[in-house]
């Protein structure tokens, strides 16, 4: 008998974190995109640290910031009521943090791509940049943002480290499937394991086909244009 | 400013999130009660089977179950986890929680631990703590003397026995003495030093090992107490269960799973 929970926690996360980082990175990427400030390489590079960073070297500081032992988890603990260490609302503030640059760096190379006339145009007939944005801009990076949305889902489906780190593996809060394929196998729960493990393998192998199959519909669209 | 969007997004999907509805201490009677309990990983069979007994004697009360390095724990509850329940796999954890103000309870001894060397390869009976000299022997499991009491227990009876110096580019440390029981289950350790408790689980014994059992001279005694987290005062499911602990039914079956009693 296999527990969906864990799976179904995996699925909430990757989902929740995905909407949100969604909202986040198209505004942080076209301002990326299109600033020529010159400190934006040093954000850029910022941003993209959770890539390059061992999760175990960022739980660890999620760890200090979110303890209500320390100053910032003590004041939202105190003041928001908010507990952000072993609990799902911290999962989703250190996944947003560790899959951001999945979503992001998709989303600056969509804008980047795309050629300045386009605004221009949009510009010289009169429309704002918000509606140059939302009707001319992103309806041509979609691809961008359907790499961006699965890369950053499956990312944070993946995610292991960190949440070893601030999780805790307390079942229906923060044991999501990889945890939980971790605890079962030191069970010797060999069969389970394998349940969560095909589990998540297929779900992988499916968002990708979406991914892919998306991406080339959208390639085949482009070139009959 | 955008981070206040995103901080905006994340209030207004809390309260949607968490499917248990947070934490559920101190309900009032007659509605369920989660009992939150981090468990030292050499109770984990042991554990498994109080848990489904009391539950059967309690059918309100959920008990929630979690594993780990006694060490990894304190440094957990020391950053705000959310545990009802404290059972390490030594006294010491437990004393330093309480001296950080971090205990509801007294400190209560619920068992000794005892030491086995473990192996499927050879039979520890016949070679003893000499079998790991072997030269088939390549990997011996004992678990992370860094934060797991049994680790440490273990570098003491290799220390005791002389062996330790000789056998130290062997060793492969387990991140808590379930994850070293799994590493000489699966063979991928030729032997490991582990809890009593988990080689007498039938997951341990399906697999064909056999065990000797570490004299205790060589080591610290491992008496191993549990204690009420701040986190499950009023909590009257905790309460039960630390009733329930010291009831003939709960000290049989620790009994069963190779814990003395003190």
């Amino acid at each position: 008998m296999i527990d969906w929970q864990p799976i179904w926690l995996s699925m909430q996360l990757a989902g929740i974190t995905t909407l949100i980082l969604v909202v986040i990175a198209i505004p942080v990427g076209y301002w990326l995109a299109h600033s020529r400030r010159r400190w934006k390489t040093a954000v850029e590079a910022l941003l993209s640290l959770p890539m390059v960073l061992p999760p175990t070297v960022l739980g660890f500081y999620l760890l200090l910031a979110f303890s209500p032992t320390g100053g910032f988890g003590r004041f939202i603990d105190q003041y928001l009521g908010l507990r952000l260490v072993f609990t799902f609302p911290g999962l989703v503030v250190a996944s947003l943090i560790y899959s951001l640059p999945f979503m992001l760096n998709p989303v600056i190379a969509g804008f980047t791509s795309l050629s300045p006339d386009l605004r221009a145009a949009s510009r010289t007939l009169g429309k704002s940049d918000i509606t140059t944005l939302l009707r001319i801009l992103l309806p041509n990076i979609r691809p961008s943002l359907v790499t961006g949305v699965v890369l950053s889902f499956a990312h944070t489906i993946g995610e292991f480290g960190v949440v070893m780190m601030i999780g805790g593996s307390i079942p229906g809060q923060t044991r999501v499937a990889s945890v939980a394929i971790y605890d079962e196998v030191q069970s010797i729960h060999y069969s389970l394991a394998n349940r969560y493990a095909l589990t998540l393998l297929l779900i992988s192998f499916v968002i990708l086909l979406i991914a892919y199959g998306t991406n080339h519909h959208f390639n085949q669209r482009k070139t009959l244009l | 400013m955008r981070t206040a969007i995103g901080q905006l997004f994340l209030t207004m999907l809390f309260p949607l999130l968490s499917p248990t509805g947070g934490q559920s201490s101190g309900l009032p009677a007659g509605q369920r009660t989660t009992v939150t309990v981090a468990a030292a990983a050499d109770l984990k069979f042991a554990m498994d089977s109080l848990a489904a007994d009391f539950g059967k004697k309690n059918p309100g009360i959920d008990i929630k179950l979690i594993y780990g390095s006694s060490g990894n724990f304190f440094q957990q509850i020391g950053n705000g986890a959310p545990f009802d329940l404290f059972f390490s796999a030594d006294m010491d954890y437990p004393r330093q929680l309480q001296a950080r103000g971090l205990t509801a309870s007294v400190i209560r001894i619920y068992g000794t631990g005892q030491l086995v060397l473990w192996s499927r390869s050879f039979d520890p009976d016949i070679r003893k703590m000499d079998g790991l000299l072997d030269a088939s022997v390549k990997k011996i499991a004992i678990a992370n003397p860094a934060h797991a009491p049994y680790g440490r227990r273990a570098e003491e009876a290799l220390r005791y026995f002389k062996l330790y110096d000789r056998v130290r580019d062997k060793l492969v440390l387990g991140e808590n003495i379930a994850q070293t029981a799994q590493y000489a289950q699966s063979g991928a350790a030729d032997v490991a030093i582990i809890a009593l408790s988990l080689a007498v689980s039938p997951a341990m014994q399906r697999s064909g090992g056999k065990y000797w059992l570490i004299p205790p001279a060589s080591h610290q005694t491992i008496e191993q107490g549990f204690v009420l987290l701040p986190h499950g005062k009023g909590n009257n499911g905790a309460d039960r269960f630390m009733q329930y602990l010291s009831t003939p039914e709960a000290g049989a079956i620790l009994k069963s799973f190779g814990f003395g009693r003190t």
